[in-house]
């Protein structure tokens, strides 16, 4: 009963912030709807026992991704309103709208369908439920049988570190707007 | 009444179209990256759920390489995009079309 009320909660919660994110004006009023989005997806994975990628989740995303953003549009002073009302493709968004029926329809019925494929062969080795936290057994398997794909992301991360910092970077004053000039002195 | 595992994976299929419906109508280059992460939330709920279905860690771990993988794609994005806006205040999804064919 307590599960059916935590989900219904959640999905109301994830589902209006979605809605709130692609339906406000303003970029500001967006990323505080996707941060309600982020917590409902918290608390579903706190119902399925993912109590690490909650945590993360809480963290990573609302705590850094989501500021990020905030950062970004006080940065920039893009946080006026846009203009709604006025469609600048011609039936682009009666089009949007069938696009994204017919995904659900579609996701739905893969997922139904593989409900019924994925039933099969499970693996014995890393399960969810038995002895020890969530976390123990996430790290047994991170450390063990995805080792090289960690350490890749420890990699991805640091040039995700260096191209922010060349891209963000101000170039000099005289080079502002001289494409010419520029282009000769990076060869 | 309980929580099966179909309701999850329809709350995620919602979730994964809103976010689609939302990068095909705004214009905003900010709004559709956060549709984007709208779209790879859907994803993650999804794998949390057939993990938990299967009794498998897989699913979680996958999760937690989408996390990662993320947010290095919005570092990087957000870099683009305070560099376009730099230079042409006030572009939208429409004004960046230098490649335009």
């Amino acid at each position: 009963m307590i599960d059916t009320v935590v989900f219904l909660l959640a999905a109301l919660v994830v589902l209006s912030g979605a809605l709130g994110v692609i339906l406000a004006r303003n970029p500001v009023h967006s990323a505080l709807m996707l941060i309600m989005t982020l917590f409902g997806i918290a608390v579903l994975f706190v119902a399925q026992e993912a109590h690490f990628l909650a945590a993360v989740q809480v963290i990573v995303y609302a705590g850094a991704i989501v500021v990020l953003f905030l950062f970004v549009i006080m940065l920039l002073g893009v946080d006026e309103a846009d203009n709604l009302e006025t469609e600048p493709i011609a039936g682009q968004r009666p089009a949007a709208g069938v696009v994204a029926l017919a995904s659900v329809g579609l996701i739905v019925l893969l997922a139904v369908r593989s409900m019924e494929v994925s039933s099969g062969a499970q693996e014995l080795s890393h399960a969810l439920d038995g002895e020890g936290s969530n976390l123990e057994k996430l790290a047994r398997v991170l450390f063990t049988d995805h080792l090289f794909a960690f350490e890749a992301t420890s990699v991805l991360l640091v040039i995700a570190i260096v191209g922010a910092v060349v891209l963000a970077r101000r170039p000099p004053a005289d080079q502002v707007g001289d494409r010419t000039s520029r282009a000769g002195r990076v060869r | 009444m309980t929580v099966e595992p179909s309701w999850y994976l329809v709350l995620s299929a919602l979730l994964f179209s809103i976010g689609g419906a939302g990068l095909l109508v705004r214009r905003n280059p900010l709004v559709m990256f956060m549709c984007v992460e709208l779209m790879l939330n859907a994803v993650n709920l999804t794998f949390v759920t057939f993990a938990r279905m299967l009794n498998d860690t897989g699913g979680q771990v996958l999760v937690f390489f989408v996390l990662v993988v993320a947010a290095a794609e919005v570092v990087v994005g957000l870099g683009i995009i305070v560099a376009i806006l730099r230079r042409q205040p006030g572009a939208d999804a429409d004004d960046i079309s230098l490649l335009k064919g």
